[in-house]
């Protein structure tokens, strides 16, 4: 089953219609390991400041679909441009405008956090003075300016993991491939980690980010794209995802007063799709509860119910990818 | 280039900075060439190792010829100890308690009989524990015994053609045997494979040392884009504006640059510490070089069939043990019985060894033969090691 939500119309290979170039645009990608298909048809686009989510299981061929994006796999099929130029294994002029962080910890442990990034900087051709002023730009921003010159074997996790992003932050890449970065991350970290990956779609790079936390999708992406069996088998923003389920929003009203007639008349509501009066509330289906929660209340009060608490269940992605796919984010 | 330097300083770095090249490369061969020379010095008769004991029963001119004459001129040497004894009953003590390694004995009436061309003979007593030295002992006594014979059967023609002994004079006999003895012998063989061609103790232990764990030493720069790709770094240097032979050839330069580095280290060292004779630089410096490059091609090799690093590491230790043992890094090979001999050659360690005797005994362009020999090592393995490595370095 695919479900894609329709692309932009009039959208080019390498732009849309108002002609700017997309950060990333991919078609058709298709990789074989022997008989297993781990990538089928996949395409999706970027757009320059905006947060791609591949949201799937692990297995499901997320990291082998970045992976040719930024050529390190050869691929048997499709087509990729960063910023409208073609990108393959063998492309190191385009491999400049990508910064690609591994979901493995890929440092260098013997080697001190400064001289980690002077090495990655010097390999993406900064002259020395260049990469040691950029060098200490990145220490200074992923927070370990004061622990630099220390080898990264006696970093912590959270510690290297920081670091394994600022090695793909170093040359300001047009496009930041994270793969995973929040895995065996402890929650403080993963909250670090993930307000500086949205601070830097706020400065305009483009971030192609894959995880398997539904979450960090939701949290972080403008569009998110579920892959399964290899397969992108739907896409667009969380609420367009959202609305592949066809139900709506879940809200239940705790209150006292005139519950059946405060029931009946939020009926009335376009957003209400269903208003049933039960014991000690109201229970409603609604259209985008966030933005319609304040006219529900404003109704029901008026209609003499007595407001005590309110409790609002969103369909989430956990949700769609089992409406999908038949099976669970994590299974 | 840049990238390859790049990677090549970086490798360094960390494997000057974890010290494991720094053990392996230097620190182990140093210390077992000089374990094995403290070892082996007592047979191989670099260091005064053979204690000779010596009882001149006689005291006539033939035993003072060979006391002062033979045994005074090997004493000279300082490879040979000798002790004078009265007594043979000590002596034979002395050599059985292992104070002597051998003992040679000259019989009263000795030279009188040499004298009047009667049977003379002399007596080599030695240790059970110190066969080789007793067999050095009799070389010795047989050397003075066929040089006696010599003149003995020089005065005995001439004395013939004159007419018999009872028709020459005393004094005319005395001529004739010292001009004899002063006649050079018309043949000698002069042992160049054995004596000019042939690395002393302490060369060969450094040698031997050196280029056996010069097969360990390249291994980590190879042996690390294993470990790259395990932990991950590997996919980071992909994705990364360089192209993929950049990679592998940062990592083949460091293992270039770690061999030759730590024999170099090991060439100067052992000339310094233990006075080993490694020969004329250039040619040394060729053989070097050519040995690291086999070095790095066959270990490359064998990496390329490993899964990890770990797996590399131990198949690559086999292949240089079993190398290294063919090679005659520790003990020769070469002169063992059959097929042994002629597999010695299919260790590069072997032509190592073997071009740096050749340098001793021969000029500089001695070392072409084991050079080429090495680098056809080089080429056959490590163009087949290329090919090979470009599925390596995929993630």
């Amino acid at each position: 089953m695919r479900a894609t939500v329709p692309q932009t119309a009039g959208a080019t290979a390498t732009g849309d219609r108002t002609g700017t170039v997309r950060t990333l645009e991919c078609r058709d990608l298709v990789r074989r390991f022997g008989d297993l298909l781990a990538v089928d048809r996949v395409g999706f686009h970027i757009d320059p400041g905006e947060t791609y989510g591949l949201l799937g299981p692990n297995g499901a061929g997320k990291t082998t679909a970045i992976s040719m994006i930024a050529g390190l796999l050869e691929r048997d099929g499709g087509e990729v441009t960063v910023a409208g130029e073609p990108m393959d294994t063998r492309s190191v002029g385009t491999k400049r405008l990508i910064g690609y962080v591994p979901q493995d910890l890929a440092i260098y442990p013997d080697l001190s956090g400064r001289e980690n990034l002077l090495f990655f900087a010097r390999l993406y051709g900064m002259d020395t003075a260049g990469a040691r002023r950029r060098a200490a730009e990145v220490l200074d921003l992923i927070g370990l300016a004061d622990r630099g010159g220390d080898q990264t074997k006696t970093y912590s996790g959270g510690m290297k993991r920081r670091l394994n992003i600022g090695i793909g932050l170093l040359h300001r890449p047009k496009l930041l491939i994270l793969d995973e970065p929040t895995v065996g991350v402890d929650p403080q970290s993963r909250n670090a980690i993930l307000e500086s990956v949205d601070g830097l779609a706020g400065e305009g790079m483009a971030v192609l980010y894959t995880t398997h936390y539904m979450e960090e999708a939701e949290r972080l992406c403008d569009r998110v794209g579920i892959i399964d069996h290899g397969r992108l088998v739907a896409e667009g923003t969380r609420r367009e995802l959202v609305s592949l389920l066809g139900e709506g929003d879940r809200i239940r009203l705790t209150a006292t007063g005139d519950i059946a007639g405060a029931a009946a008349s939020l009926r009335a509501q376009a957003s209400v799709r269903q208003s049933n009066a039960i014991e000690g509330g109201i229970d409603l289906e609604v259209v985008d509860a966030r933005d319609n929660l304040p006219g529900i209340l404003q109704e029901a009060a008026a209609a003499g119910a007595v407001i005590r608490s309110v409790d609002v269940v969103e369909p989430d992605l956990e949700a769609v990818f089992l409406h999908l796919t038949g099976r669970a984010l994590r299974d | 280039m840049r990238a390859t330097l790049l990677i090549c300083l970086k490798d360094l770095r960390a494997r000057l900075r974890d010290r494991s090249a720094l053990l392996i490369g230097i620190v182990v061969p140093l210390g077992l060439a000089f374990v094995f020379n403290a070892i082996f010095g007592g047979i191989s008769g670099s260091s005064n190792a053979i204690h000779l004991g010596v009882v001149d029963a006689d005291g006539g001119p033939a035993a003072k010829v060979f006391v002062t004459n033979v045994l005074g001129a090997v004493d000279r040497s300082g490879l040979i100890s000798v002790r004078h004894e009265r007594s043979e009953v000590v002596a034979r003590r002395l050599t059985a308690a292992g104070t002597l390694d051998a003992l040679i004995v000259i019989p009263a009436g000795f030279s009188q009989r040499v004298e009047s061309n009667g049977p003379a003979s002399m007596l080599v007593v030695g240790n059970v524990d110190a066969p080789i030295s007793t067999q050095i002992a009799r070389s010795i006594a047989d050397g003075y015994a066929a040089e006696l014979n010599r003149v003995r059967l020089s005065v005995a023609t001439v004395v013939h053609a004159e007419g018999g002994p009872s028709r020459v004079p005393p004094a005319r006999l005395r001529a004739l045997a010292d001009r004899a003895a002063a006649t050079a012998a018309p043949v000698t063989v002069q042992d160049v494979s054995a004596a000019s061609k042939e690395l002393d103790q302490k060369s060969f232990f450094a040698a031997g040392m050196a280029v056996f764990f010069l097969f360990f030493t390249v291994q980590f720069g190879v042996t690390s884009l294993l470990e790259e790709r395990v932990d991950g770094t590997l996919a980071r240097l992909l994705a990364a504006p360089i192209h993929r032979a950049s990679i592998l050839g940062g990592k083949l330069l460091t293992s270039l640059l770690l061999g030759v580095i730590s024999v170099a280290v090991l060439v100067v060292a052992t000339t310094l510490l233990f006075g080993a004779s490694w020969g004329n630089p250039l040619g040394v410096a060729v053989l070097v070089i050519a040995a690291v490059l086999a070095a790095t091609a066959i270990m490359a090799l064998i990496a390329t069939f490993a899964k990890n690093a770990e797996q590399a590491g131990n198949w690559q230790s086999v292949v240089a043990v079993v190398l290294g043992l063919l090679g005659g890094t520790f003990f020769p090979v070469s002169q063992a019985p059959g097929v042994l001999s002629r597999l010695t050659f299919i260790a590069p360690q072997a032509w190592f060894l073997r071009g740096l005797g050749d340098l001793r005994g021969g000029s500089l362009s001695a070392v072409w033969v084991p050079a080429l020999a090495m680098l056809g090592f080089a080429v056959l393995t490590g163009g087949i090691a290329m090919v090979r490595l470009r599925h390596v370095a995929e993630i």
